[in-house]
């Protein structure tokens, strides 16, 4: 499928997935790779959220970890403020740094415990060789919403939540244009996640940053992003405007994943499960045009 | 699991080359300066020369190593300096004496620490913490200075236990037995307190895993859940402590051996180190690594056979 | 060395309290500012013999031979030469300082270093040195010593130094193995993406985190070393001019039937030594983990009395006389609490009532330290053992089940079952499917292994596995997540019962499997008859699945009532809070304008 068929990404993408390809050697005489990744074409444009949508082992971390230099891109490109950042060095790859930024699922995992909020802020900026003030902390502090005085605490003080605002932060620090959220709500608790979520559209009004916004909910993924794509072992099966993947989804697996998520009302869901049934049966009849593979 | 144990033998083999290589290195890399000091002073020049000669010194280090290699596949391993017999047929009147003590160690060390470290884990509370408290003294202390204490205590103050000796089992039972009972005391008291620790821990966490909690709901007694389950799980480190420690052990029943002046083959290594009687030397370092492959290679097959995840990767 | 290298089996990786903090911590023990004390007085023993020492540790006054203590000019007596057992043994204590100090210096720089690089890097680097790691660890230490007395005579300084290489893998097996734990860590994966290089990170990051376990380790490390030390000299092999500890208790030991207390003294002193630096080390160990502080169970007299002093919370039964029925559950003003000292606790549940009907599905939701999976886990009795039921009682089919513990054991696995969160962890992965399926039925039903195998195939054909027969005979780790859930409901229907307790079932599930596991819990529910409790933070799951909703916040249930009027007009603040924060109708984002972004 090509990337534009999906509506908005006219105009030169900020960041631009050609082709791309993440396999593993295994281990053992003459076992062939493991392709976890294959054929992936995506583009991003500044101001924009691209949602990837994909279950347990689908790949979907991996692409955002591809992105960031963290996992190796084996085939294709990726082009990032015009250039592959694909086979950049590590010590190249630092200049984008900038640019190219992180928030991760698991908050605590995600700060070291035994650092100072201040310290934890002041990271990247340390890496740049730039000293960072005070007045940043206070700033990005502001900017997430959390205390001015929260600067001088230690991360294994603070709540999931308030964890997950001061990686926020950490990855505002450097103005970057490009956030990988890679499931940031989906460790938190429902209410907390609503809050996160409204503080990333906040972020994104007033920045202009662009995200690509992982995770394996649905709703989350249709309530903050402008584009979906939906990820099936490895490939994108489906592209396109929030409203459509949501509202009138193409593939079958798309389909059948609208259909899993239950409805937070007793009537809506039961009709959904009726709506599911009948999808399954109408799917098992027709085997041969559910294949679950990118058509 | 032939594979397994296969593999393992194959990884044992590569071990026992190296180690024997390292200490065969080290040992030889003066050859006739040992030879030298082993002689003596009045020895001449023609009878170093000799022994040089017969043992192979003036070729490189790595073509001795061949040729000792060589020789310990035929079953040789050469002669003793001191004593002229061959280190085998030494070794062969020593090896009982050691291998009880330490075969007996090791069985009452892991029958003492599983209880201990069960029911510690299982107990909790105020047993828990003397145990504990108890095992982290008992663990500092090493263990000839643990059999000069109860030499001290049973054999001199209270004379209950022979101080030095030891009886071959053939002769008079009892008086083995007898022979025995500090030495080997000495030894366990150590080692039981060092791995009934490590083995609680093992427990402590075993218990925690959610798996227990849902046996537990499922009716299955807490006898089945602690001896057939938990036990299981925490048999993957225990195994590994108690490897570490028959190596430690090894060393340990050099001293022990010579504080009770039993006639094993920790004693035969100190005259041999001393003396510079290099065959002899070689002779202990092979049997010390075959002891050691062997406990870790069963400590391994033990493990594979408990463990499924590591029989089927 | 075995209780060096054994001490590596866990590594224990917390947050790491560090600096002054630590050291107060550990002063501030009895046994920590003991040993310190004694150890400082040992350094100072050692440091000062050229001073302090009354006597040249040589000089040999025949008429002392063998003297006792207390009696003459040696303090401690004579040895069988003749010679000052007090000065000999301070300038043995010097000796011994700095045999240990080249141990450590050389095992730590070694292994330290070694580990950190292989434990950072990893591939092939981390293979080579992780198999010298293991020669050097099989080898047996002191046997290894004592040959090499062939080739370095009776230089213990370079046999200390020797020792010190045997025994560096101790140090770099646990340094590897700490950076490894923390390499996975995704904060060292944000600091690459800030742009930070591996030296930086290894600075901020890895160093922090593995200096207080290398502290620890060294305290058991100059444990053995002292040991080692004594053990070389007392067989000889050390330089027979200089005094030593091991020297000392070889001669004396000698000479036990001659002259007793001389043994005492050189025991004393190894053995003070190395009992306060492996206690320290233990001390230091906790006061390191004291953070991450861990529960412990109370006595039962503090339980007594905790219980005594409860009041209750709960409005007066107002229906109990009104329905001649009794329901199949009833929870009454259950409280629960965890350890916050030795003599009390913090309540997480306060007062929580509960009833469930045949046939009925309650659901229990809340957000995370709401209490829900507490009061589901004291249904069945399973709270983890340090917690404790304050007050209340938890009634099935009238018959309270807290006060009488042997009730509750026949009544668990046989008429209330339970099916857990977490699939793949709730199986004992050393037993098969099928084996651990057996032994909780047979746990609960009087039937022949035969007889077990043959129903439990039904049940798992019947809760959707394609190949029971196959499945039966698979160890957990070869089965999937969905595939382990199922079979996780098919052990809790083994015993047949009434009620299940199921906590939060399907949320470590992908969406596409939670969808059929609803979808099998509902069916089978109807099938059976049974009365359920589904604890969850999903509204989604309650929407689908349940009758009757309990919404908890911080330990009390806050509104309880049927799924429909809940949902249609849910009365607490806290409720609709949460309803709202569902992202269903969440509105959509505005198509960006084509090309507003460049």
């Amino acid at each position: 499928m090509n990337a534009s068929a999906g509506g908005s990404a006219s105009g030169t993408p900020l960041l631009s997935l050609q082709d791309v390809q993440v396999s593993y050697p295994t281990r053992g005489f003459r076992s062939p790779p493991l392709t976890v990744l294959d054929g992936i074409s995506l583009d991003i444009c500044e101001h924009e959220t691209v949602g990837l949508v994909g279950e347990s082992g689908s790949g979907k971390t991996t692409l955002g970890r591809a992105l960031l230099g963290l996992a190796p891109v084996t085939g294709g490109r990726v082009v990032f403020g015009g250039r592959d950042i694909s086979t950049l060095s590590r010590a190249e790859r630092r200049r984008t740094a900038k640019d190219l930024q992180v928030v991760f699922q698991d908050p605590y995992s995600s700060l070291n415990p035994a650092m100072t909020i201040e310290d934890i802020l002041t990271e990247p900026l340390l890496a740049r060789g730039e000293k960072g003030g005070r007045d940043i902390v206070r700033r990005l502090l502001d900017q997430v919403h959390l205390p001015q005085d929260a600067g001088r605490r230690l991360a294994r003080e603070f709540s999931g939540g308030q964890r997950q605002r001061i990686a926020i932060a950490r990855a505002l620090v450097l103005d970057p244009k490009l956030v990988v959220c890679d499931e940031p709500t989906s460790a938190l608790d429902m209410s907390t996640q609503a809050r996160i979520l409204t503080l990333f559209k906040e972020i994104q009004e007033t920045t202009g940053v662009a995200y690509l916004f992982i995770t394996h909910d649905l709703a989350v993924v249709r309530a903050i992003s402008h584009r979906i794509a939906v990820l099936l072992q490895g490939k994108i099966v489906e592209l396109g405007s929030a409203a459509q993947v949501t509202g009138d989804p193409q593939h079958p697996y798309t389909q059948r994943l609208l259909m899993a998520a239950p409805v937070a009302d007793p009537v809506a869901q039961r009709e959904r499960r009726v709506e599911r049934q009948r999808l399954l049966e109408r799917q098992a009849e027709r085997p041969s045009e559910v294949v679950d593979t990118p058509r | 699991m032939l594979m397994f144990i296969g593999r393992k033998l194959a990884a044992g083999l590569v071990l026992f080359i190296a180690v024997t290589f390292v200490t065969f290195l080290l040992v030889f890399s003066n050859g006739e300066e040992s030879v030298r000091n082993n002689l003596g002073e009045l020895a001449t020049e023609d009878q170093i020369a000799q022994r040089v000669n017969e043992l192979n010194l003036d070729q490189p280090v790595l073509v001795q190593y061949v040729k000792w290699l060589g020789s310990l596949l035929t079953g040789s391993l050469g002669r003793s300096f001191n004593s002229g017999e061959t280190v085998t047929s030494i070794l062969a009147t020593r090896i009982p004496v050691t291998l009880s003590i330490i075969f007996l160690a090791l069985l009452v060390t892991s029958v003492l620490s599983i209880a201990v470290g069960v029911v510690s884990a299982v107990k909790g509370g105020w047993v828990d913490r003397s145990l504990q408290f108890l095992a982290g003294g008992a663990a500092a202390l090493p263990s000839f200075l643990v059999a000069i204490a109860l030499t001290f205590l049973f054999a001199i103050a209270l004379p209950i236990f022979p101080a030095t000796g030891y009886v071959p089992f053939g002769e008079d039972p009892g008086r083995w037995a007898t022979s025995l009972v500090l030495p080997i005391a000495a030894l366990v008291i150590h080692m039981v307190a060092n791995s009934a620790q490590q083995f609680r821990g093992a427990m402590v966490d075993a218990l925690k895993q959610d798996y227990i909690r849902t046996l537990r709901s499922r009716g299955v007694p807490e006898r089945a859940v602690v001896l057939r389950h938990a036990l299981r799980n925490a048999a993957a480190p225990g195994l590994t402590i108690l490897s570490v420690q028959t190596i430690g052990l090894v060393g340990g029943a050099v001293l022990i051996e010579q504080i009770f002046a039993l006639p094993g083959v920790g004693q035969f290594t100190i005259r041999a180190a001393i003396a510079g009687d290099l065959p002899s030397v070689m002779g202990v370092v092979v049997f010390g690594t075959l002891l050691v492959l062997v406990v870790n290679i069963l400590a391994d097959v033990v493990n594979a056979w408990i463990n499924p995840r590591v029989r089927l990767s | 060395m075995s209780e060096v290298t054994s001490n590596l089996v866990s590594p224990q990786l917390d947050a790491p309290v560090v600096g002054r903090r630590l050291w107060r911590r550990v002063l501030g023990n009895p046994v920590g500012f003991v040993t310190v004390l004694l150890l400082v007085l040992i350094v100072a023993f050692g440091v000062l013999a050229p001073w302090l020492a009354p006597n040249d540790p040589n000089l040999a006054r025949l008429e002392l031979t063998n003297a006792g203590p207390f009696s003459t000019d040696f303090w401690l007596g004579g040895d069988n030469t003749g010679r000052d057992i007090l000065s000999r043994l301070m300038f043995a204590t010097r000796g011994t300082l700095v045999a240990i100090l080249v141990v450590l210096v050389v095992s730590s720089l070694l292994g330290g270093t070694a580990g950190l690089i292989a434990g950072y890097f990893g591939g092939r680097l981390d293979d080579a040195a992780d198999w010298i790691s293991n020669v050097l660890l099989a080898l047996p230490g002191i046997v290894l010593l004592i040959v090499l007395y062939t080739v370095i005579g009776p230089n213990i300084l370079l046999a200390m130094a020797v020792y010190g290489v045997l025994i560096s893998p101790s140090y770099f097996r646990l340094v590897r193995s700490l950076v490894q734990s923390i390499r996975h860590e995704l904060y060292i994966d944000a600091a690459k993406v800030a742009g930070l290089s591996d030296r930086r990170i290894v600075a901020r990051h890895v160093l922090r985190a593995v200096r207080g376990p290398i502290i620890v380790h060294s305290a058991f490390v100059l444990a053995s070393a002292i040991a080692v030390q004594a053990a070389l000299e007392f067989l000889g092999l050390g330089d027979p001019t200089d005094p030593s500890w091991g020297r000392m208790l070889q001669d004396a030991f000698n000479n036990i039937f001659v002259n007793r207390v001389a043994v005492v003294w050189p025991v004393l002193l190894i053995g003070a030594t190395t009992l306060s630096l492996v206690m320290l080390g233990n001390v230091i160990r906790d006061a390191l983990q004291a953070s991450a502080s861990r529960p412990t169970a109370l006595s039962p007299a503090v339980v007594r009395r905790l219980r005594a002093e409860q009041v209750s919370e709960a409005e007066p039964r107002s229906e109990a006389g009104q329905s001649d029925r009794l329901p199949l559950l009833r929870v009454c003003d259950l409280a629960i609490g965890y350890p916050d000292s030795t003599t009390t606790v913090k309540p997480v549940v306060h007062g929580v009532d509960l009833v469930v009907e045949r046939g009925e599905i309650h659901g229990l939701v809340g957000e995370s330290g709401s209490g829900k999976s507490q009061v589901a886990l004291s249904i069945l009795g399973i709270l983890p053992p340090e917690a404790v039921i304050l007050r209340g009682a938890i009634e099935f089919h009238g018959e309270d089940l807290l006060a009488d513990p042997r009730r509750m054991r026949e009544v668990r696995g046989r008429r209330i079952a339970y099916v857990p969160q977490e699939p793949l962890s709730n199986l004992d992965p050393t037993f098969t499917v099928g084996q651990q399926l057996t032994y909780g039925l047979r746990a609960v039903k009087d039937v022949s292994r035969r007889e077990a195998r043959q129903q439990l195939l039904e049940l798992l054909d019947r809760v959707g596995i394609r190949n029971p027969a196959r499945v039966f005979d698979l160890y957990p780790h070869q089965v999937s997540g969905g595939m382990a859930q199922r079979v996780l409901i098919a052990g809790a229907l083994a015993g047949d019962p009434e009620l299940i307790i199921a906590d939060e079932p399907t949320t470590a599930l992908d969406v596409t499997v939670q969808a059929d596991v609803l979808e099998l819990l509902r069916n089978l529910q109807q099938e059976r008859e049974l009365g359920m409790v589904i604890v969850t933070h999903n509204f989604g799951v309650v929407a689908d699945l349940c009758d009757r909703v309990s919404v908890m916040q911080s330990g009390r249930i806050v509104e309880s009532r049927s799924a429909r009027d809940l949902f249609a007009s849910p009365e607490h603040e806290y409720t609709r809070m949460l309803l709202n924060s569902s992202l269903d109708g969440a509105e959509l984002r505005t198509p960006l304008a084509v090309g507003s972004g460049a």
